[in-house]
């Protein structure tokens, strides 16, 4: 009896494991394929007429004022923190790979909901940079949070 | 196939040779008795003439920076570099210089050496150490606090220092801020009335020398209406306090519909002003348009691009390019160069950011002429190439920045880096 509870316990765990794993798969696929041209020039525009006088066309920043956009943590992490600095702006001091830049961004609230999904998605697969697509609803969901 | 490949390897390693050994009959008038300048002068670019050597590099932020007479060097640092923010070079007689030590642990910019003393600043305080008969601080670890308690925001934050002859401090208290706006920086966002930031920000300050802890209820608000200045010096020959302001940003980023991205990266100049006391030279109400050579109203505060701005505000000295970021401001006086350059002003240019997508400038020192304390004639790129190549200057991507101006005793000039921390020295080797 005990050994037949400890093999469908195994078998339990092992089920969980590997849909979990199956699940995981499925979802890094899900998020390569939304990237699509048309987001990816979409964003661009928006990053040429809003972002690039700061972050420079090789998304590199500036030297102790405006912050690199490449393969930084605040870039390719959490999509949430991402999202609140394009709607809200960033006024601290922020530190990246021991370098300081204090320049203040100001809020981009103003721009739709898809634009600010298209420029972060092409921040996030643009100047070496890999990650998932952020969406509008992503985006709207923060922006109401914010009210 | 391995002779043609040898031949001209052959060749060059012999025209590299040539070239290299009559560099070094060029200078060898200057060896055993002079700084010697580096074969490819530092990889800087001087008129005829000229040659530079690196004397040292840090690995450091290095802003000011003065040099004594004995061949010490004080560099002050952006940020402290083991616990030391100001480093201290001993030069050898070939103009090569040797880290000796270190103190003061606090960042900053602005460093000045007059009548006995050291003065250096970190981003709110000013501190003077007493020298001996050598140049050398007396105690580095007890410093006497003479200015206290000024405000420093995330921008413009560097407190820049200059002496006049009668006992006066000037220090520059740059403002948090692009153009006083209710958004820094946003878009469309509107002036804030009268700029109430100006009561302690956007001006330089007189304070006495040998007075402790003062702030701004001993100082004196000497000129107003300047956003950031980070280069300035005393004139000695009319006895006046010159300053380079950082101009404003933004201008298309916050402003569209009026300017361009080309109109932004041009305008407004890079204004050089001569102050007297009480003088406002109209930030953030106005800038400088150089090339309508007029004072226009901003944006922010009604400005339509060509309305001009009230006659009260002074109009600058010399007007430079938007953007390129004077960082260096020092009047020779040293006999080491030729004549022309005698009592004329150098402006080290760290290099602009504010023009993308247009080509970045500057990254360069200038020299502008003077005659009896006033500009006369045009001025012209001095020392060029701090970047490394034309295309690295035009994107932005400097390999140096200069930053700080010093006159040696012998005339030479020296000009910081704060990128890598490069200590450049520049000298007249033409008999």
């Amino acid at each position: 009896m005990k050994q037949v509870l400890t093999i469908i316990l195994i078998l339990t765990i092992g089920g969980i494991k590997l849909n979990a794993q199956t699940k995981g798969k499925t979802k890094k696929t899900v998020q390569t394929d939304v990237v699509s041209a048309s987001v990816l020039a979409n964003g661009q525009k928006v990053y040429n007429q809003y972002c690039l006088s700061c972050h420079m066309a090789d998304g590199g920043g500036v030297q102790n004022m405006n912050p690199p956009l490449i393969k930084t943590t605040y870039v390719l992490g959490d999509k949430t923190r991402l999202i609140k600095i394009a709607l809200n702006g960033l006024a601290e001091e922020i530190e990246i790979d021991g370098e300081v830049y204090t320049n203040v961004m100001p809020s981009h609230g103003f721009l739709k909901d898809q634009e600010i999904a298209d420029v972060l998605t092409f921040v996030r697969n643009s100047f070496g940079n890999k990650a998932s697509a952020i969406k509008a609803s992503e985006v709207k969901a923060i922006r109401a949070e914010k009210k | 196939m391995k002779k043609s490949v040898l031949i001209p390897v052959l060749l060059s390693a012999m025209v590299f040779i040539a070239l290299y050994s009559f560099k070094d009959i060029s200078n060898s008038h200057l060896k055993g008795n002079g700084p010697i300048p580096d074969a490819d002068n530092a990889g800087l670019k001087l008129p005829e003439g000229f040659g530079a050597l690196k004397v040292a590099e840090l690995g450091a932020k290095a802003r000011h920076l003065v040099v004594t007479p004995q061949g010490d060097i004080y560099v002050k640092l952006a940020r402290s570099k083991e616990e030391k923010g100001i480093i201290v070079l001993h030069e050898s007689s070939d103009g090569k210089a040797q880290v000796t030590g270190g103190f003061g642990n606090y960042g900053g910019t602005g460093i000045y050496l007059k009548d006995g003393y050291l003065y250096a600043s970190s981003n709110q305080e000013v501190f003077r150490y007493k020298l001996d008969a050598q140049n050398k601080v007396i105690d580095p670890n007890k410093p006497e606090k003479i200015i206290t308690g000024l405000k420093a925001g995330r921008q413009h934050e560097t407190k820049s220092l200059v002496l006049d002859n009668n006992g006066n401090v000037y220090v520059n208290i740059g403002v948090n801020s692009n153009s006083c706006q209710e958004q820094d920086r946003g878009l469309r966002s509107p002036g804030i009335e009268g700029c109430p930031l100006l009561d302690s920000m956007a001006g330089i300050w007189q304070f006495k020398a040998k007075e402790l802890n003062q702030s701004y209820g001993q100082g004196v608000r000497f000129a107003t209406g300047l956003r950031n200045v980070v280069g300035l010096d005393w004139n000695q020959q009319n006895n006046q306090l010159f300053v380079m302001q950082h101009g404003r940003d933004n201008l298309n980023s916050s402003w569209p519909e009026l300017y361009n991205e080309k109109e932004s990266a041009e305008v407004p100049a890079e204004c050089l002003y001569a102050l007297k006391q009480g003088d406002n030279a109209g930030w953030p109400f106005m800038y400088y348009d150089q090339i309508q050579h007029k004072k226009i109203v901003a944006p922010e505060y009604g400005g339509d691009k060509k309305k001009e701005a009230d006659s009260k505000f002074i109009d600058p000295a010399v007007a430079f390019p938007g953007h390129m970021a004077p960082n260096g401001l020092l009047f020779y006086t040293g006999n080491m160069f030729p004549e022309k350059y005698k009592n004329g002003a150098f402006i080290a240019f760290h290099g602009s950011w504010n023009r993308a997508p247009e080509p970045q400038k500057g990254y360069f020192v200038v020299f502008q002429p003077f005659k009896d304390g006033k500009p006369s004639g045009d001025w012209e790129v001095f020392a060029d190439n701090f970047a490394g190549t034309p295309e690295k200057a035009a994107a932005g991507r400097a390999d140096h920045r200069p930053c700080g101006l010093a006159q040696g005793s012998d005339g030479s000039l020296y000009v910081t880096d704060d990128v890598k921390g490069a200590i450049y020295r520049i000298v007249y080797n033409k008999k």
